[in-house]
């Protein structure tokens, strides 16, 4: 009788309950990080110090390339928040869910994986483009910084494409340190390619042979792509978006590479 | 709800002896068919070392299997590989009559792992509300909240509970699909006694609703009062298995303990005795046949008190077992 019951048991999701696991896992990633305030506190509120003590306070009038430093900054500063949500939110965070335990119980559960990945992708999304609106606001209200909104829309979208190439580094981090070493590898990481890449001062006021490597770097391309938005870099912007898409593909490929080599391995 | 809704068994039942047909045994290799969960010839390879060798496990419909076994013996590589989350170096791992990989396995399984830690600023209605969206068919909220009770807790944040009140959401998340099948790794760590009376009549309900249940424990006592087969394992082999009866009595000898002016170098020769330990004042002998020992010892020494004759406890009998299987081993190499 038992069995006659078990045998008619669905075992497959239809296409609404597939909507809701994707929706659901994003929602709770979501929410598990803004209400871990170490981590919301820390991605969110840096770009909004530096932009107030850097864009605002020391930086009264300053200017680039004939426009407002604040205003320069305010789009260096979304491609820095947005970096930082990526690689510490997946970087960081799935190697501490791999490293506890937690990613197991996930995944002999029938969860989709690609659930989970794009949870995580979209909460770095969301969390980046909460960070440039603050900057928004700071850099309007408190910077006398003048932005259309088709500025404001395409600055929204740079930053939430952007969420695409380093959610994937973010994943390969994760598969590749260990998680006791995560913090600080991905500081050791974050902070020299953002330096490198001019989202703290303008590549031109740098060593020539730092805008040498800057393009190298998958932030420097981010970056041109939002000074564009405000009319600072010059130039086809088609090869920065190349540059980004064949980095997201190469993070892709590698994580691939070495999640596999790990199942193998485990 | 339909036939497997979670019903609590009655008190007596949950509390008396164990039900005859209930805990009868089932030997691993004999029935392979009808399994919902086997390991058939598994060797599983850390490098250079063998967790698990040749191992044959099968699973059978409201069977409560018990893994036991020292640290390292293999019990979690043989969760992990009934899981799909690793892979067998040789054999094959099947959940019904499926790689356990495949997404239609694992909707008809839950598994409550060993977690250092689960996402603390969720709480625990939200990771139940996650967790039932994996399925087509999860038990309701409030039949997961009676489960695994969790009344009163629903709305705290994970961080913010105790260790026993943790595994209990961990029981939960594991029971959201309605599990056929579910793999309980460790399950009392951390918890109270009250909560972990209170877990073992929910497994004993599982089990009785035709529920399979693999649980791997270090608490002997949980073994003895849950499963219906208990599986020791030792270096990644078997090396016994039955009711939990059936492992006490494998163990050869029962239990003297008494305060004695005779030698214990003249007890040791006696007949059947098989072992004689000096506890404090007391002497503590193990003798296949007690009662002669016993009649020998009394005529002996008149001033013999403090008599106290026990069979070897599921403790003792695990204890002799790894320890006869790694003589053997040692002698063999």
């Amino acid at each position: 009788m038992t069995t006659a019951v078990l045998s008619t048991r669905p075992t497959s999701l239809d296409i609404a309950q597939t909507a809701s696991v994707y929706l659901k896992e994003t929602k709770y990633e979501f929410l598990k990080l803004m209400r871990a305030r170490t981590f919301s506190l820390s991605v969110i509120g840096f770009p909004i110090m530096f932009y107030i003590l850097f864009g605002i306070s020391m930086n009264r009038g300053a200017s680039v390339d004939g426009q407002l430093f604040a205003k320069y900054l305010l789009a260096t500063y979304s491609c820095f928040g947005l970096i930082g949500a990526a690689l510490f939110g997946i970087g960081v965070g799935l190697a501490s869910e791999r490293a506890q335990g937690w990613l197991e119980v996930k995944q002999s559960s029938p969860m989709p994986p690609l659930a989970y990945l794009l949870a995580k992708g979209i909460t770095a999304m969301a969390f980046g483009l909460i960070i440039v609106s603050l900057l928004l606001v700071l850099g309007v209200t408190a910077a006398h910084v003048h932005v259309t909104l088709r500025e404001v829309v395409q600055l929204m979208g740079v930053t939430a494409a952007g969420a695409i190439p380093f959610a994937s580094m973010g994943l390969l981090l994760a598969l590749l340190v260990p998680i006791t070493a995560a913090p600080g590898v991905v500081n050791m990481i974050y902070l020299p390619m953002s330096f490198a890449s001019g989202l703290w001062m303008p590549l031109s006021v740098l060593p020539h042979w730092v805008g040498v490597i800057a393009r190298f770097l998958p932030t420097y391309h981010l970056a041109q792509l939002a000074l564009h938005v405000f009319g600072y870099a010059s130039g086809p912007m088609a090869i920065h978006w190349e540059a980004l898409a064949g980095f997201t593909v190469l993070l892709l490929g590698l994580s691939a590479y070495f999640f596999k080599r790990a199942a193998a391995r485990a | 709800m339909h036939a497997m809704t979670l019903e609590p068994l009655p008190i007596d039942r949950a509390i008396s002896a164990p039900q005859p047909g209930h805990r009868r045994s089932i030997d691993s290799a004999s029935r392979a068919a009808g399994a919902v969960a086997s390991l058939q010839g598994v060797t599983k390879r850390y490098e250079a070392k063998v967790a698990l060798n040749n191992l044959s496990l099968g699973l059978y419909p409201g069977e409560v299997v018990a893994l036991l076994g020292p640290n390292g013996a293999g019990k979690t590589t043989a969760v992990r590989l009934l899981l799909g989350l690793i892979a067998p170096n040789s054999g094959t791992a099947r959940i019904f009559g499926r790689d356990p990989r495949d997404p239609a396995a694992r909707m008809r399984i839950g598994a409550m792992l060993q977690v250092s830690r689960v996402p603390g600023t969720l709480k625990v209605l939200e990771h139940i509300d996650l967790f039932r969206s994996y399925y087509p068919d999860p038990l309701s909220v409030a039949e997961i909240v009676r489960i695994a009770q969790l009344g009163g807790i629903e709305d705290r944040q994970f961080d913010k509970l105790s260790g026993g009140q943790r595994q209990r959401v961990l029981f939960g998340l594991a029971c959201c699909g309605n599990p056929d099948l579910i793999f309980l790794d460790e399950p009392t760590v951390g918890m109270d006694i009250e909560s972990r009376r209170g877990l073992w009549e929910q497994i004993r309900s599982l089990s009785a609703s035709g529920k399979t249940v693999l649980l791997t424990t270090h608490y002997l006592e949980e073994a003895d009062a849950l499963a219906s087969r208990i599986v020791v394992l030792n270096k990644g082999q078997i090396i016994s298995e039955g009711t939990p009866s059936e492992v006490k009595s494998r163990v050869s000898g029962r239990r003297i303990r008494c305060i004695t002016a005779i030698d214990a170098e003249a007890v040791r020769s006696m007949p059947s005795v098989i072992d004689v330990q000096r506890d404090r004042d007391f002497l503590v002998i193990t003798a296949s046949q007690p009662e002669s020992v016993v009649r020998v010892m009394l005529l002996q020494d008149e001033g013999l008190r403090e008599l106290e004759i026990t069979s070897a406890g599921l403790e003792d009998a695990f204890l002799e077992l790894t320890r006869a299987d790694d003589t053997a081993t040692a002698s063999h190499s």
